[in-house]
């Protein structure tokens, strides 16, 4: 009999993967605000697959920022909008041309990293940054300068995105 | 020895936890259910009116002396709600967007109740080994306002099925107030879990058992997580997804019958787990000056539940008392004090405790 974590873990991957396609080609409705639902069901099937890699922070933190704030925000822009041409739009050649080389791109570099993996078939280790403690220690020596230059990054384009709203500059 | 202890741990768990969610879920059904009596009860008294006082199910008169008494607290009221609801016609509007509006009401409510799941409503009932709380999780907070983040989902899903102005409006208010409220809620915490220096709800009820409840530690941080609570949930003074004089009903103007009654639930059981997450942040949850160990016994147990309940009440009333003393906060007033007033206040208050912090551990 499998173990009730494996079956987990199948379950969530094949969940992320049919919300994920849900998402991007929805073959029943083409509503922006479908799709924007779907991504958030995408972003929890995630969160499952990090709870079941023991990182709970990360599960938490992937829950409360996208599908909580981010998506919501989404949402948000996309009712404002009222985006009815894109549910007229079909599907075109170009954009699906271009989409699947895109995801055959990356799969071929992830498939890579997979096969180079050594020994090949073993999951990735159990670490202790499913707790806070342990997970900010590691942010605050070891990854302390990328971390900090994401933070400027961040407020780089936080300080941009007040410039682009204010209507003419001074 | 009972038959129980010839289980394995792993069935005893589940067995255990489904006992507690099913405990839960009950009690907080009803505790919804008297809430709504208790709002209109505390309003009538408010406004120097009676209140709901002549419900009764035939079986009332029966009653010697307790009757009549049962029947003037409107205590059958809540039953003939609730009947009320599911037998009102359910009409759906024929312009709606069909699924979201099925959606919506649901979306509403779980969230609301899988707050609770981390809540330490108990210490024990005897046996050390079985907590009171049905997910003992080491990002417990986290998880709460991750779950509370997605409740606006239902607001505004509400809001767009309905296809209609006024409950747009209400969508898109209410998720650019959650959103911003989030934000300050989640700011206010951060000083409390310096101070405790865990995420797991348990320990900081422990840490508040040793060293005194954490509204005396952090007085700012508590009046910023209550108001930003009032705003979560969508009460007066702060009810403006559903401003009745400007937008009908807000995101639920389309809806009638149950799917209306989950909206309600919804609000009702999101003012709960908000009550229940500040007994346990700033009220030190099941404990009391002079009872803070966890039980030995079933009925020491039941006695910590008993407190838990009883602070919980406490909190419920003030969320009622304040929604019929005060007025409705106009919208542009609701951001201001949201972003330019409370952000900063809870930013500073993390920058304080961490000096004070700082200063102790040197």
């Amino acid at each position: 009999m499998p173990d009730i974590t494996d079956l987990l873990f199948y379950g969530f991957a094949g969940l992320a993967l049919l919300f994920g396609f849900l998402c991007v080609a929805n073959p029943i409705s083409r509503s922006p605000v479908t799709s924007a639902m779907f991504l958030v069901l995408t972003i929890v099937s995630l969160a499952g697959l990090f709870i079941l890699l023991h990182a709970f922070f990360l599960a938490a933190i992937q829950v409360l920022v996208y599908a909580g704030a981010v998506m919501v925000l989404f949402l948000f822009v996309i009712m404002l909008l009222e985006l009815k041409e894109e549910e007229r739009r079909k599907f075109r050649k170009f954009t699906v041309g271009a989409g699947v080389i895109a995801v055959a791109v990356i799969a071929g570099l992830l498939l890579q990293a997979v096969f180079k993996a050594v020994p090949f078939g073993t999951g990735p280790t159990v670490l202790a940054e499913g707790l806070t403690q342990p997970l900010g220690r590691i942010l605050f020596t070891q990854y302390l300068l990328p971390f900090e230059l994401l933070s400027l990054l961040l407020l780089v384009a936080m300080v941009g995105a007040i410039l682009l709203t204010k209507k003419e500059l001074k | 020895m009972n038959v129980f202890d010839y289980l394995e741990p792993t069935t005893q768990f589940v067995i255990f936890s489904a006992v507690k969610i099913a405990l839960v879920f009950g009690v907080t059904m009803t505790f919804v259910a008297y809430a709504v009596l208790a709002e209109r009860k505390i309003s009538a008294w408010i406004q120097d009116r009676v209140g709901p006082n002549r419900t009764a199910p035939p079986i009332a008169k029966y009653l010697p002396v307790i009757g009549p008494i049962l029947v003037r607290l409107g205590m059958f009221q809540p039953m003939a709600d609730g009947l009320k609801f599911l037998l009102k016609e359910d009409f759906t509007p024929a312009y709606v967007r069909k699924i979201y509006f099925w959606l919506a009401p649901a979306i509403a409510v779980i969230p609301a109740f899988l707050t609770l799941a981390v809540i330490p409503f108990g210490s024990t009932l005897g046996n050390p080994e079985n907590k009171m709380v049905i997910a003992d999780l080491n990002v417990g907070i986290l998880y709460t306002f991750g779950v509370v983040s997605l409740g606006v989902y239902g607001i505004v899903l509400a809001g767009y099925a309905s296809n209609s102005k006024y409950p747009f409006l209400g969508g898109i208010r209410s998720s650019a107030q959650m959103i911003s409220y989030e934000i300050a809620m989640g700011m206010s915490v951060v000083a409390v879990f310096m101070v405790v220096g865990d995420l797991n709800l348990g320990a900081v009820i422990q840490y508040q058992a040793k060293y005194g409840w954490m509204v005396f530690h952090q007085p700012l941080a508590f009046v910023i997580f209550l108001i930003s609570a009032f705003a979560e949930t969508n009460r007066l003074p702060f009810d403006l997804p559903e401003s009745e004089s400007e937008l009908v009903g807000g995101y639920h103007t389309e809806y009638s019958s149950m799917k209306f009654a989950l909206f309600f639930l919804g609000e009702y059981a999101a003012m709960i787990s908000a009550s229940a997450m500040m007994v346990t942040l700033f009220f030190g949850g099941w404990t009391l000056p002079f009872i803070s160990e966890p039980a030995s016994s079933l009925l020491g147990g039941l006695l910590h539940i008993a407190i838990f309940i009883g602070k919980l009440s406490v909190l419920m009333v003030v969320f009622i008392w304040v929604r019929w003393m005060l007025p409705r906060f106009r919208y542009d007033q609701l951001m201001d004090l949201g972003w330019r007033r409370f952000i900063p206040l809870a930013l500073g208050n993390i920058l304080a405790t961490a000096i004070v912090l700082a200063f102790i551990s040197i």
